[in-house]
């Protein structure tokens, strides 16, 4: 809180000037990733604030107690499995949910009522690819440009640019139900940019997307953060995390059980380090228990082709590991090491793989 | 509100209404081919093409004269499509549903009906074999036969070549008969006087053709409709129920929208922006009215131009009805999409309610033959109103007057949808 705009500062993001000034309030930040010279503004305090937040349905507690900061140019990760309770987080400071209990800040201001300005700074780019496949990708942005109040010049403009950051300029005519899901996926990311939002919520943006379209995604969002945009970037690809977030959150059952920079949220696990060993022949269910409980191993998981064990000292434990394997005839094909990532810290704070929670 | 964000919103719903070709089709193309099928079978574009005949098998096991007139009378009558054949064969033909009725004039009919013409005892019976799913149509040969029997046996016994030996048996049974003795003086001298009238008649062959029984009165039949020397129309009727009924499968596809919107993630994106909940579901419900009143305006005028339907009463009163149905339709659609859980879910119980909204309010038939506690019931369905409004302004003739009640009565229930929908909607969107 206490945040103020200044007319140049450390974290510039680029102004469409056709959105500028009164006959467009609230499209003065609108997206122009070719305008690189355009005035700045920034706002120096945390950009999204979430307090508290806390979600019951029914007996079921979704989510409980999420507190995070958000700052300009600076892009938060939510990690955590299917059902953790990220989606409902976001969905609560998007507004789609009331919580229970808990605050949304934006820039300072709470969102007071549907159709608060205050929610013209939100972009939100939801799980499903939200758009009309019956309609031209035109059309489409048009609409959504519409529904922010945008119209004419600016509205033309901003869609120019829309198309140029998801590399659909030469598609533009086209109906949506004729694209790929790559290019869905980079419509439905342009479509909540159009009208210039200083935070864009992103839930798992990258969901059934081929290599190819998810580089440019992450292009487009690392970019975006270069301007200055607040990102808030929902995921259960730990790599995803990993390459783009400054700051992750780990949820799990609805509880953040990490909220740091991410070398700061490796640093949790100091120690650990992850062998991955092929496995030709593994047991029935509960083979891997009697390894759970050898000395030194925190934690193992097969995922069908591959055994990772968690251990805190490399040298001490991969022996005692392959005996273990060994004894029981269980056949190795070839072995691997690497130091902690995101995917084991999760490992090691839940006891279980992101994937398969 | 935003109106540029209300007029996109409905611009779209208008451009996916019309880029779906079920729906158009559904909507424009399948009021257009029932009405008129239903149309043309309940009397098409006017009352002068001959209605269809009800097929009669007659069995003459009598094979008199007299019998053979009653045979060719009725083979003459413009409601029946006559065909003598054998008893059992007609019987057959009857229970497989290609005849509708057979009639069997027993042996011996001529004789014992003329002299039951004169006293009662021994009357010939004939025998109606009838397929029971047309009980309707064996009432009709009834009464054509009970009119042609009476015509031809009265003027053969009264006036034909075997009168006089029909008289004369009458009158020597006369003898027979027990009756009291001035009784049977009365009667005597009356078939003595039949008698007389039968040489008289005899002699004249031209009067024989005025003797006999005859109906005692004519008919003279007009149907009422909005002003003299206009025919009834039943295309009329039948448009003005399809429209209804398809408008209504309209609406129920307006809110499968949202419902639909809801699963896509559509939905979110336009809660996440700054649109007051009254503007996302006004823009739904203005689409939908528009659709409807397009629908409308063209079912109507295609039965205008294709088969002459005319809005005979007041156009201001055929407006306002089609205004009102429109957004009754329109709030409809919305009480689909809050009542509505899943799109599958919602479409089947939707479209069994309007089925029954359609068939209570008249839509397939007019609501006349219903029984009378019916259609006392069917005044609380909206369609009823619509039906009721749309026929009193296109072929009834009424005023204005007559389709104020029909309006109040559909916003009424546009009203109470409107609130039920306002009131349930699920305005959070589950994560």
């Amino acid at each position: 809180m206490g945040g103020a705009w200044a007319s140049a500062g450390q974290r510039p993001f680029a102004v469409a000037p056709q959105c500028r000034g009164a006959a467009a309030p609230y499209g003065r930040d609108a997206i122009s990733f070719r305008n690189a010279t355009a005035p700045v503004r920034v706002y120096s305090g945390d950009m999204l604030e979430v307090k508290g937040l806390h979600k019951r349905y029914g007996y079921l507690v979704a989510v409980e107690e999420v507190s995070f900061v958000a700052r300009p140019g600076e892009m938060v990760g939510l990690l955590g499995p299917n059902g953790a309770g990220k989606t409902t987080t976001v969905s609560m400071i998007a507004g789609l949910l009331a919580p229970d209990r808990g605050e949304v800040r934006i820039e300072g201001g709470v969102v007071r009522g549907e159709t608060d300005p205050v929610k013209m700074r939100l972009g939100l780019v939801p799980q499903e690819v939200a758009l009309h496949d019956e309609l031209s990708a035109r059309e489409n942005l048009a609409l959504f440009g519409a529904i922010y109040n945008m119209r004419g010049a600016a509205l033309a403009n901003a869609m120019e640019a829309a198309f140029d950051v998801a590399g659909l300029t030469d598609r533009a005519k086209d109906r949506v139900g004729t694209f790929s899901g790559g290019m869905k996926r980079r419509l439905n990311l342009a479509a909540a940019m159009l009208h210039g939002p200083r935070i864009l919520l992103l839930d798992e943006p990258t969901v059934g997307v081929d290599p190819q379209s998810r580089n440019q995604i992450f292009s487009s969002l690392e970019e975006l953060k270069r301007q200055g945009k607040t990102l808030v970037y929902t995921t259960h690809y730990m790599e995803e995390a990993e390459r783009l977030c400054d700051r992750i959150i780990i949820i799990d059952h609805g509880k953040v059980i990490a909220n740091d920079t991410l070398a700061a949220v490796r640093r949790l696990v100091p120690s650990v380090n992850v062998i991955e060993i092929g496995v030709e022949n593994p047991g029935r269910d509960g083979w891997l228990s009697g390894l759970r409980v050898l000395e030194g191993v925190s934690a193992a998981e097969w995922d069908g082709s591959t055994l990772r064990v968690t251990v805190r000292d490399l040298l001490e434990s991969s022996p005692r590991v392959l005996v273990w394997l060994r004894e029981r005839d269980y056949a190795c094909t070839y072995l691997t090491s690497q130091r902690a990532d995101l995917e084991t810290v999760f490992l090691t704070l839940t006891g279980r793989s992101v994937r398969n929670a | 509100m935003s109106y540029t964000a209300f007029q996109a919103l409905v611009r779209r719903d208008l451009r996916l209404f019309f880029l779906d070709k079920r729906a158009v089709t559904m909507s424009f193309v399948a009021p257009i081919a029932i009405a008129s099928f239903f149309g043309y079978i309940f009397g098409g574009v006017t009352q002068d093409s001959p209605p269809s005949k009800i097929k009669v098998a007659i069995v003459n096991q009598d094979d008199n004269e007299i019998s053979r007139k009653v045979v060719a009378v009725l083979a003459g009558d413009a409601a029946l499509d006559v065909t003598p054949r054998a008893l059992a064969e007609a019987r057959e033909l009857v229970r497989g549903g290609k005849i509708t009725v057979a009639a069997v004039i027993p042996s011996r009919f001529a004789e014992r009906a003329g002299k039951s013409l004169f006293r009662s005892g021994d009357k010939p019976e004939i025998q109606l074999l009838y397929d029971p799913s047309h009980a309707t149509e064996v009432q009709v040969v009834r009464g054509v036969l009970m009119q042609h029997v009476m015509e031809v046996v009265s003027r053969e016994t009264l006036g034909g070549p075997g009168s006089q030996r029909l008289v004369d048996d009458a009158m020597r049974d006369l003898d027979k008969s027990g009756m009291k003795p001035a009784d049977q003086a009365a009667l005597r001298r009356m078939l003595q006087g039949v008698g007389e009238w039968n040489q008289r008649q005899n002699a004249n062959p031209q009067g024989q053709a005025n003797s006999g029984f005859s109906m005692p009165y004519t008919v003279g039949q007009e149907a009422v409709t909005a002003r003299r020397g206009v025919k009834y129309n039943s295309m009329a009727h039948s448009f003005a129920g399809m429209c209804v009924q398809f408008i209504l499968f309209m609406g129920i596809d307006a809110g499968m929208v949202v419902l639909n919107q809801r699963r896509t993630g559509l939905w979110k994106r336009l809660q996440a922006a700054p649109l007051s909940r009254y503007t996302m579901i006004g823009s739904r419900a203005a689409s939908a009215a528009i659709v409807a009143m397009v629908i409308m305006l063209t079912v109507f005028s295609f039965a205008r131009l294709v088969f002459g339907v005319r809005i005979e009463g007041s156009f201001a009163g055929f407006l306002g009805v089609c205004v009102a149905f429109a957004i009754m339709t329109a709030m409809f659609g919305l009480l689909v999409a809050v009542l509505g859980k899943t799109p599958e879910a919602t479409r089947g119980i939707a479209i069994l309610v309007t089925l029954i909204l359609v068939m209570l309010g008249g839509s397939w038939v007019p609501a006349f033959i219903f029984p009378q506690w019916l259609q006392n019931v069917s005044f609380a369905v909206p369609t009823r109103w619509a039906v009721d409004g749309l026929d009193a302004m296109v072929w009834r003739g009424s005023g204005f007057n007559a389709a104020v009640g029909p309006i109040g009565a559909l916003l009424a229930f546009a009203a109470g949808f409107g609130a039920i929908a306002v009131w349930r909607f699920r305005w959070e969107t589950e994560a």
